[in-house]
C-alpha cells in the first residue's frame, strides 16, 4: 500500500528522469546511427546532403567493398586480410598476457619472496610508461629478435605491454583469495603449477573476463604500435582502416569508410556484449579487497 | 622416541623469535592439544609440523624419520583448517578425492574410500554439491573427510571449530572425540579454547609467548598448573589468584589473607611444604569449585577451612551460583550450590578446600607449592 502511493507521488519526477535519460541515450547513440545508415546507402545519397536521413535505397555494396575490394594502401584487397591480421595478433597476445598476468599474480600473493613488492611496483610502473617512449627501444629489440614488421612481433609487443595491467588485476584478485586453500592443496600433494591450474585458475572467472576485455579492447584498438612495427602484409585493422580512409585516389567513398569503421569496431563491441556484465562484477571483486 | 618428535625446535622471522626451543614427544594414538592465546606460537608450531613453515633450528621427526626439509605432501599428514579451505570449484567428492588423485591412487580405489569416509561422516548425500551450497557444520565434516581419506600418520587440526556457532561447536567436539576413539589416530590439535583442550585431549601443551609453559594430561594441567599463566588460562571461570602471606598457625603453615572488611584470616595449608617459607609473600591459587558454601564442600577433603567473608556480588548460573568476594584486593569467585541463600552485602562462611590450593612466587610466577 505505502509503496504504491509513494511511487505514484513520484511519477512526474520519474517521467522527467526517464525523458532525460532517453535524451542522453539518443545523444550517445547518434554517431552510431550516422555510421550505420550511411554505410547502407549509395554514395550519391550522402554527397547530396542526406547524411542524417535513412537510406532511400538500402544496399550492402559498401560493406562488400570495404571487406573485399576497396583500395587499402597500394592494393585493392579490402579490409579482410588486415582483419585476419588483427585476429591472429589479438588472440595470442590476449591469451599470453592474461595467463602470464595470472601466474604473476599467483606468485606475488601466494609465493611471496624478498623483493616481491618492489617487483610488483615496477610492473605497475610499466603500466604507466607512455607508449611513445618505448617505440625506439622496442623497434631495436624486434630487429634484434628478427621479428620486425611481422605479426609475431606485434604479438610480442602487446604481450609485454599487457603484462603490467594483467598482473595488477590478478594480484589484487588473488590477494583476497584464501591462502589456506593453497596450503591445503600443498598438503594434498599438489605442486606449484597444479595448484595454479586446478585451484586458482578455475576460481578466477570474473577477473579473467575483466582482463580479457581490457586487453582485447586495448590491443585491437591500438594504432601506434600497429603503425610503427608492422609492414604492409602485417598491418592490423586499425592501420588498414586509416589507409582505407586516407587513400587519395578517386572520390572519397564515405559509405565504404563508414562500413569499414564499423567492421573495425565490431569485435570489441561483441566482446563487451558477451562478457560485459562480468566486467563490472569482476572489477568490484578485484578492487574491494585489493 | 615417540611417534612424532619435536626436538629443540625453534622458529624465527628475522631477529624475531616466535617459537623458543620446544620439546614435545607424542605417542601413537595420542590426542595432543596445543592451547594458548593468540600469538603464543601454537599455530606456528602446527604449521612447522605440517611443513608449511620452515624450521629455524632443531628437528621434527615422524616415525623416527626427520621431516626437516620434507615437503608437506611427503610427510603423510593431513590438516583441517580453521576456514575448512575447501576448494570452491570442486564438488564435495572432488574435494575429498583431490589428495588421493595427487598421490596417484587409482580411480576405483578413490571411489571406494570416498564412499567409506562419506558413510563414516554421514555426508554421502552431499557428495555432488559444491562447498558454497553447504552449511558450516557440513563444510566442517567435508574438511575432516578430506583429511581422513588420506589415512595419514598424523592429523593436524588448526582451530577447526572456531567458525561454528556455540551449539554446533559442542556437537562437533563430541564427534571429533568419538572419531578419535574409534580410529585411534594420532592428532595434534590447535585451539585457543581451553574447554576444547580439556575435553578432547589426552595431553595438553599450554603455550604462551613462544614457550611451552606446561605439558601434561588435562588433569595435571588443571590440578597442578606449573605457573600463574597456566593457572589463570585453564579452567572457566579461571582459577582465583590473590596475594597472601605464609604465616605460622599452631606450628603449621597457613595463608594469611586480607578480606574486604579489613580483617585478616589465616587459612592453614593442607601440607607442610611451605613450613620453611614463613613470612614469605605468595600468590595463592584456588579454583572456584574449591571455594564453596559449607555444605557444598568436598566431604573427602581433610583440609576444608571456613572463612567468614563479605559477599560482593552473586551470579546465579542455573546449576550453580557464583559468589564473589574481595580477598587481598582481588575478586575471588566461589562456586556455591544454586539453592544457598546468599546475597550481596552478607558476611557469609566460605569453605576453602585447601587440598586444592596451590601457591606461586609473586615475582617469577612459578609454582612453589
Amino acid at each position: 500500500m505505502s509503496t504504491m502511493s509513494k511511487s505514484s507521488s513520484l511519477r512526474p519526477a520519474r517521467v522527467i528522469l526517464y525523458l532525460l535519460l532517453a535524451l542522453f541515450c539518443i545523444y550517445y547513440l547518434l554517431p552510431l546511427y550516422v555510421m550505420v545508415v550511411n554505410s547502407l546507402k549509395p554514395l550519391a545519397e550522402i554527397t547530396s546532403g542526406g547524411m542524417m536521413a535513412l537510406p532511400k535505397q538500402w544496399t550492402l555494396a559498401p560493406w562488400e567493398s570495404a571487406w573485399s575490394s576497396a583500395q587499402v594502401g597500394v592494393e585493392a584487397t579490402g579490409l579482410r586480410p588486415y582483419f585476419l591480421n588483427s585476429i591472429i595478433m589479438v588472440v595470442p597476445a590476449v591469451a599470453l598476457s592474461t595467463l602470464v598476468g595470472a601466474l604473476n599474480g599467483y606468485v606475488l600473493t601466494k609465493w611471496t619472496f624478498r623483493g616481491a613488492t618492489v617487483l610488483f611496483g615496477l610492473l605497475l610502473f610499466g603500466c604507466f610508461i607512455p607508449f611513445q617512449m618505448v617505440l625506439i627501444p622496442m623497434a631495436r629489440m624486434l630487429g634484434l629478435m628478427g621479428l620486425a614488421g611481422t605479426v609475431p612481433g606485434l604479438i610480442f609487443v602487446h604481450f609485454v605491454y599487457g603484462i603490467g595491467f594483467s598482473t595488477l588485476y590478478f594480484r589484487n584478485y588473488y590477494a583476497a583469495f584464501p591462502t589456506e586453500l593453497v596450503r591445503a592443496a600443498q598438503i594434498d600433494g599438489a605442486g606449484f603449477f597444479r595448484i595454479f591450474w586446478r585451484i586458482l585458475l578455475p576460481s578466477s572467472g570474473p577477473i579473467a573476463v575483466v582482463c580479457i576485455i581490457w586487453q582485447f579492447t586495448n590491443i585491437w584498438n591500438d594504432f601506434l604500435f600497429g603503425a610503427s612495427f608492422s609492414d604492409f602484409d602485417s598491418q592490423p585493422m586499425t592501420v588498414a582502416l586509416n589507409n582505407l580512409v586516407q587513400s587519395s585516389t578517386g572520390v572519397k567513398e564515405y559509405n565504404v569508410h563508414f562500413a569499414g569503421a564499423i567492421m573495425a569496431a565490431l569485435p570489441t563491441l561483441l566482446v563487451y556484449i558477451v562478457a560485459g556484465r562480468y566486467f563490472v562484477r569482476g572489477l568490484m571483486a578485484g578492487s574491494v579487497k585489493g | 622416541m615417540g611417534f612424532l618428535d619435536i626436538k629443540q625446535a625453534t622458529k624465527s622471522y628475522g631477529s624475531l623469535r616466535v617459537l623458543h626451543e620446544t620439546d614435545v614427544s607424542i605417542e601413537e594414538g595420542e590426542f595432543l592439544v596445543l592451547v594458548g592465546p593468540s600469538g603464543c606460537g601454537k599455530s606456528t608450531l602446527l604449521n612447522m609440523i605440517a611443513g608449511l613453515e620452515g624450521i629455524s633450528s632443531g628437528e621434527i621427526a615422524i616415525k623416527g624419520k626427520s621431516m626437516n626439509g620434507v615437503k608437506p605432501a611427503d610427510r603423510n599428514i593431513a590438516m583441517v583448517f580453521q576456514s575448512y579451505a575447501l576448494y570452491p570449484n570442486m564438488t564435495v567428492a572432488g574435494n575429498i578425492s583431490f589428495g588421493m588423485e595427487m598421490h596417484g591412487i587409482a580411480k576405483p580405489e578413490r571411489e571406494k574410500r570416498i564412499s567409506q569416509v562419506a558413510d563414516l561422516l554421514q555426508i554421502s548425500h552431499l557428495l555432488d554439491r559444491k562447498p558454497g551450497q553447504l552449511s558450516g557444520g557440513q563444510r566442517q565434516r567435508v574438511a575432516m573427510g578430506r583429511a581422513l581419506v588420506r589415512e595419514p600418520d598424523v592429523f593436524l587440526f588448526d582451530e577447526p571449530l572456531s567458525n561454528l556457532d556455540a551449539k554446533l561447536r559442542v556437537d562437533m567436539r563430541t564427534e571429533i572425540k568419538k572419531l578419535h576413539q574409534k580410529l585411534g589416530t594420532t592428532i595434534v590439535y590447535v585451539t585457543h579454547d581451553q574447554i576444547e583442550a580439556l575435553t578432547l585431549s589426552t595431553r595438553i601443551a599450554v603455550m604462551f609467548g613462544g614457550y611451552v609453559q606446561q605439558l601434561g594430561t588435562p588433569k595435571e594441567i588443571y590440578d597442578n598448573p606449573a605457573n600463574m599463566f597456566v593457572a589463570g588460562f585453564m579452567g572457566s571461570p579461571s582459577m582465583n589468584l590473590f596475594p597472601a602471606k605464609v604465616v605460622s598457625a599452631d606450628g603449621k603453615p597457613a595463608a594469611e589473607v586480607t578480606l574486604a572488611d579489613g580483617k585478616t584470616a589465616a587459612i592453614p595449608f593442607a601440607s607442610d611444604t611451605l613450613s620453611s617459607s614463613i613470612g614469605r609473600d605468595i600468590i595463592l591459587g584456588i579454583r572456584p569449585e574449591a571455594i564453596t558454601d559449607r555444605d557444598g564442600a568436598d566431604r573427602n577433603s581433610r583440609a576444608v577451612h571456613i572463612v567468614d567473608a563479605p559477599v560482593e556480588v552473586t551470579e546465579p548460573a542455573g546449576s550453580d551460583t557464583f559468589v564473589v568476594s574481595q580477598i587481598g584486593g582481588k575478586d575471588v569467585t566461589g562456586r556455591f550450590r544454586a539453592d544457598v541463600a546468599v546475597k550481596a552485602g552478607d558476611v557469609f562462611p566460605f569453605a576453602f578446600n585447601m587440598e586444592k590450593a596451590v601457591a606461586f612466587d609473586p615475582k617469577t610466577e612459578n609454582r612453589i607449592a
